[in-house]
């Protein structure tokens, strides 16, 4: 169906206004234009018109296959887009004014409005939660199913018009008017409407047309070339140089490959993108995120698993680890916190330590408090004494409530306290009754496989720095153990853009992540600037992406579309130049093989250049004119897919693709148009 | 090819390799700034001229600025130039009474010597008299190859600087290269090739009598000093219209060797001073090693080609046209030097070379002369390469192509574009339209394919500012002194002003440091590929013409048919 689509689109871009866009593919255009007028001609003039219009035929096919590229790269991104158009489109708002709600269609609403949407209700427009708290389905955006909180205040304050509110009521000021909505640019940029080309693009296109300036000016003063040689040898070559001849060797030379894929690979960069559910608001950030040098990075998810975790037992002299373990197990029994949590694994898992049977009446749980800083629990005996008092806290907290039982810390524990925060961690100090038990070690759990990836990013040549509000000591405990280059410790949103703006002054480019309000400035002074869905409207506004899915991990995959998507860029122009030899060694001897033949029948001095040992002059060039357009379709996958793309460094990368796509570009068109040739020879087409 | 001819090569490559980084390093410093070289006296005597002629050298100047002042100078040239020629006849250091030059004449060598091309559609000694010769002639071989170096420079400086407008003065570029390099390199020169027997004397000719008897008139004058300057600044304009082969201009083997040496040691020394002005001296010697590369490859494979035997006489290697007192290896190596280097000067006569040794080359001034090329315009040339290299190559590392931390954009492609099809329009336009019209045929010697080869060697020699001659063609006409004027101009500024933009507007760009992710421009892949671009760009613009000039002709004379 998508097929069908991109087929009735590819005949549907010949209008020249589309065609115009492109200078290769217009030069083709125009080609196969005057190619089909001189088979008109001909016609009229009672001449042999077959082969003429063999070539006119697919060079209009070369112009049609570069249309269908772009049509089905297009095509990708229509399905999803009508899905978010039917959000759009019903949606009624509950404008509110003072107390008074009017019910308003929601292209009505302005920015500034109120409106309240309560459970079941689709939110009309983009906003700010400014009253209430509500779960929001965004599966209608983010294709995530399960609902997300949205708050008044806070980071989690903005919500999307299009999705829909689950339960509770919310009052949303509206950010964003009519046609300028989040869905809107959305659709717009999965229809690719709005495609502008980009820098590089631009500069591509350039090359591409100085090429094909260069190819026009070889091949229009060839003619020339051809009288002259032809009257010197005394000869009539006219029979063989005709138009669509001299237009077909054109049509071969000029970059068409690389141009008639050019705005296919653009748009499906993109599109890879859109399906990793990330929405970029412009083409420039996806090719600058292939150029990033820096990447800042928050610790917290994206480094690190959002939560500290028990990760050791560090038991007093004279202490049993065990002995600790269940002491700890005991103490935070009560504890919900995942810090909690993880201290009865860990206890469960080293020492098979099950959580005892406690009954509730024979223990008082102590909660954690800010006065105390500790928490834990005391077990009462029969008649509601305490029989066990167990504690566990940061180390001054515990020593404090230690003083009273005139109890001071043992030397080894209070190195051990030392020793684990030296290496980034919060220990834990376990104490019962007036004895000391030990130390539990709390980490910030790095997240597995993280630190391959920074690996990669190393080879790529990409430095990553880690921000986080943690102690310079902790921030470099962990900086070291995920493998940053660099790290921010206890980093304010000022120092984050200081930083950003140090970077870009040194020449590099730098991207970042961030949901809060207050990091929308440095999401605006990055480079790329990816702002996490789950974020405010104003840090939403400042990126110029956004992740849908609140990943910022996902910065790194952004990173690698870029790239693919100029190296595809390069590969296929390198592929598409790299072509023009062969073409030269089937054309050429095809139009001047016979010249300064003097002797009848015998082959002229030029047919030496004729290394592929084609069949005839006429089906060389047809052969050539061929391969030229059925190699379009053959790279639409490649367009479409892009090049492969591994984590290593630039010099193997270029050694990769010159071998793939400079070698092979050599190469690949003689195999090619040999084989047309013998197809082309067996059928009599030429 | 003899194991002498193998170790004469050897020896010059040598020379060159050893001479590069010193001369390198003295270029450097004396284009780095403006602080003053060749001590006390040096400094005094440059700011002597710029008092006398109000120039502020520490007053930078953008590219527009660079480019007004470059064009006016070069302007004024020509003028300078053409009058000279016009009214010669009453100008003093005339002794042989030559007359005016014809108008389309003198404006063709007017723009062929401002543009270091030094075509020469006429005889030197019985055309421009002495004070022509000297004052006009000279003088541009001296500032036309200082305004190549000043672009090079400038280029160099884009690269090196950052985010500034300023690409330093011209009018200090132009002295110092005129000053410190040119003028004393030429006295050196100059005085060695006296000692080995080339003329210097401000006399008219001298009537001698042969031994059969007859009558001989031989010219003189003052040779040496301009045969010192026509090499190093790769003017390649002779005294004598046999240039090289003169045995006046050319006298000895060592002379010779000398010649070839001089065409090719400031460009060779050029990218030196490229790679210290820009921080990676690495660079500058993997350009060193692309041109090179391409000078041996060349030099084999006319070798080759003029060894073929040739059915017609059952042997190769054949005397006519070739300098006869050095031999055929000498010619060919000095006609691979002379096209690969802008210079022009010539021993033999390039129509007599086999036709693929006349393709090889045509083919060097086809790329651009980018094989240690002219003064500053090889280096420049290379430039527009390197960065089309970058361009494609850096796209297929995944990142905006950069070059030396300089991101490079569709401005500087654009530029890039322009100055490559210029000169590639000139000559496929120009030959075209010869082979087309009565007054492009009918100066032709020969027919067929080396007829072709004829007009297509003039222009590509005009538009690519070489100069020199294929012989066989009388370009001394209205029609050909106004076509290759037209394409000496467009060859020599239509690429000179694009460079000065791009140089510019990478000046003003911050520099990236580089990463593991960078294009690397210092290694032996960058250096293939590179030779890959230069090779398929130039063989894509010029092997269908080519096919029907040099190449059917070689195939034809294998047959025994020759033109």
């Amino acid at each position: 169906m998508n097929d069908l689509n991109a087929i009735r689109d590819s005949f549907r871009k010949l209008h020249p206004a589309v065609q115009w866009r492109n200078p290769v593919m217009f030069v083709t255009c125009l080609g196969a234009v005057l190619s089909s007028a001189s088979v008109a001609v001909d016609v009229a003039q009672g001449r042999s018109w077959g082969f003429d219009l063999q070539i006119s035929l697919w060079l209009w096919f070369t112009v049609l296959f570069a249309n269908f590229a772009e049509a089905l790269a297009e095509g990708r991104g229509k399905a999803q887009a009508e899905s978010l158009k039917r959000a759009r489109t019903s949606t009624q708002a509950r404008r509110l004014q003072g107390r008074e709600e009017t019910r308003v269609g929601a292209g009505e609403l302005r920015p500034g409005d109120l409106v309240v949407c309560e459970s079941g209700d689709l939110i009309p427009g983009d906003g700010e939660v400014v009253e209430g708290i509500a779960s929001v389905d965004e599966s209608a955006i983010t294709g995530e199913s399960a609902p997300v909180i949205r708050e008044s205040g806070g980071d989690r304050s903005a919500v999307t018009g299009g999705t829909k509110v689950l339960s509770d009521r919310i009052v949303v000021r509206i950010t964003a008017g009519p046609g300028h909505s989040f869905l809107d640019r959305m659709i717009a940029l999965v229809e690719g409407a709005q495609r502008q080309k980009t820098p590089n693009e631009l500069a591509l296109s350039v090359v591409l047309s100085g090429l094909t300036i260069v190819f026009i000016l070889a091949v229009g003063t060839l003619k020339a070339f051809a009288d002259y040689s032809a009257a010197a040898a005394g000869q009539d070559l006219s029979g063989l140089i005709t138009v669509p001849v001299l237009v077909a060797l054109l049509v071969c030379l000029i970059p068409t490959t690389i141009g008639g894929l050019l705005s296919a690979i653009g748009i499906s960069g993109m599109d890879r993108l859109i399906r990793r559910n990330v929405i970029a608001t412009s083409g420039r950030a996806v090719e600058a995120a292939g150029d990033i040098d820096v990447l800042l990075l928050d610790k917290t998810g994206t480094i690190t698993l959002g939560n500290r975790m028990a990760t050791e037992f560090l038991p007093a002299p004279g202490v049993q680890a065990a002995e600790l373990a269940e002491a700890a197990q005991l103490a935070s029994l009560a504890d919900e916190t995942a810090e909690g949590r993880s201290i009865v694994i860990l206890a469960k898992e080293r020492f098979g330590l099950r959580a005892s049977q406690l009954q509730p009446q024979r223990a008082r749980f102590v909660p954690f408090t800010a006065q105390t800083r500790m928490s834990g629990v005391d077990l009462l005996n029969e008649g509601g004494e305490t029989r066990r008092a167990v504690r566990k806290g940061a180390g001054d907290a515990v020593q404090n409530w230690l003083r009273e039982r005139q109890v001071s810390l043992p030397r080894e524990v209070q190195q051990s306290l030392e020793e684990v925060a030296r290496k980034g961690g919060t220990p834990l100090v376990v104490a019962e009754d007036a004895r000391v038990l030990g130390v539990i070690a709390l980490k910030d759990v790095v997240k597995g496989g993280i630190k391959e990836r920074f690996a990669e990013l190393r080879r790529m040549g990409i430095r990553t720095v880690m921000i986080t509000g943690d102690n310079p000591l902790t921030a470099a405990a962990i900086a070291a153990e995920a493998g940053v280059d660099d790290f921010m410790a206890q980093a304010t949103p000022e120092m984050k853009l200081a930083r950003i703006r140090e970077e870009q002054a040194a020449g590099r480019l730098v991207a970042m992540t961030g949901d809060g309000t207050n990091d929308a400035p440095a999401l605006a002074q990055a480079d790329v600037g990816v702002a996490m869905n789950s974020g405010t409207q104003a840090a939403r506004e400042a990126g110029n992406m956004v992740d849908l899915d609140s990943n910022p991990t996902k910065l790194i995959e952004i990173v690698e579309i870029g790239k693919q998507l100029l190296m595809t860029r390069g590969s296929l122009t390198t592929f598409s130049v790299a072509n023009d030899v062969a073409k030269y060694f089937a054309i050429l001897p095809a139009l001047f093989g016979g010249l300064y033949a003097f002797s009848g029948g015998e082959a002229g001095p030029l047919s030496a250049l004729n290394i592929m040992g084609l069949h005839s002059p006429r089906s060389a060039i047809l052969s050539a004119v061929i391969f030229n357009a059925l190699i379009i379709t053959a790279l639409i996958p490649l367009a479409l897919r892009g090049v492969k793309y591994r984590a290593v460094g630039a010099s193997a990368i270029l050694r990769r693709n010159l071998l793939i796509y400079g070698l092979g570009g050599l190469v690949s068109p003689f195999v090619g148009i040999k084989l047309i040739d013998v197809i082309v020879a067996a059928l009599g087409l030429a | 090819m003899k194991p002498t001819d193998l170790f004469e090569l050897a020896l010059f490559l040598v020379l060159l390799t050893a001479l590069t980084p010193p001369l390198g390093a003295y270029l450097h410093r004396l284009f780095r700034d403006t602080e003053p070289v060749g001590g006390p006296a040096g400094a005094a005597l440059e700011r002597f001229f710029y008092r006398f002629s109000e120039v502020r050298p520490g007053q930078g100047m953008n590219w527009r600025q660079y480019a007004g002042a470059l064009m006016v100078f070069n302007l004024l040239g020509v003028l300078v130039v053409f009058l000279f020629q016009l009214w010669q006849h009453a100008l003093p250091l005339n002794p042989a009474g030559l007359p005016a030059v014809s108008w389309h004449s003198a404006l063709n060598t007017a723009v062929s010597f401002v543009t270091n091309t030094n075509w020469q559609g006429y005889a030197g000694e019985t055309t421009m008299s002495h004070l022509t010769q000297m004052m006009a002639l000279t003088v541009q071989n001296f500032v036309s190859a200082a305004t190549g170096l000043a672009v090079a420079v400038v280029v160099a400086r884009g690269i090196a600087r950052k985010n500034t407008r300023d690409l330093g003065n011209f009018w200090v570029d132009l002295v110092r290269g005129v000053l410190f390099l040119l003028l004393p390199a030429s006295v050196i020169l100059g005085l060695v090739l006296v000692g080995e027997g080339v003329v210097q004397n401000f006399s008219a000719a001298t009537a001698a009598t042969t031994l059969e008897g007859v009558t001989q008139t031989i010219p003189l004058g003052p040779a040496a000093s301009q045969i010192a300057i026509k090499m190093l600044g790769t003017n390649g304009g002779g005294f004598f219209n046999a240039n090289a082969a003169h045995p006046f201009e050319n006298p000895t083997p060592l002379s010779n060797f000398l010649q070839m040496l001089a065409i090719f040691v400031i460009p060779a020394a050029l990218t030196s001073m490229y790679g210290r002005m820009t921080g990676s001296r690495r660079h500058g010697w993997v350009i060193f090693g692309v041109m090179a590369f391409l000078f041996a490859a060349f030099t084999f494979l006319s070798l080759w080609s003029e060894s073929v035997v040739n059915p017609l006489f059952g042997t190769g290697s054949l005397m006519e046209g070739k300098e006869t007192r050095f031999g055929v290896f000498n010619s060919i190596l000095f006609s691979i030097v002379t096209t690969a280097a802008s210079c022009g000067a010539v021993n033999a006569m390039h129509a007599s070379l086999s036709p693929l040794s006349g393709g090889l080359a045509l083919l060097n001034m086809q790329l651009g002369e980018v094989i240690f090329g002219g003064v500053g315009a090889g280096l420049y040339g290379m430039f527009l390469f390197i960065l089309l290299t970058v361009f494609l190559a850096g796209l297929m590392v995944g990142r905006t192509p950069e070059y030396l931390g300089k991101k490079i954009e569709a401005a500087e492609m654009r530029w890039v574009i322009l100055a490559i099809v210029a000169p590639s329009a000139m000559i496929l336009l120009g030959t075209a339209i010869s082979v087309l019209t009565p007054a492009g045929l009918s100066s032709l010697a020969n027919g067929g394919p080396h007829g072709l080869s004829e007009i297509l060697y003039a222009f590509t020699s005009a538009a690519a500012n070489n100069g020199s001659a294929f012989a066989g063609l009388n370009a001394n006409t209205v029609y050909y002194n106004l076509m290759l004027a037209a394409a000496m101009f467009v060859g020599r500024f239509a690429v000179i002003l694009p460079v000065l933009a791009i140089a510019g507007g990478l000046a003003a760009k911050k520099q990236s440091p580089s990463s593991a992710g960078s294009f690397e421009v210092d290694t032996g892949l960058f250096a293939v590929l590179l030779t890959g671009v230069i090779l398929i760009v130039g063989g894509l613009t010029f092997f269908p013409v080519m096919s029907l000039g040099p190449i059917v002709e070689h195939f034809l004379l294998l047959r025994g048919q020759s033109f």
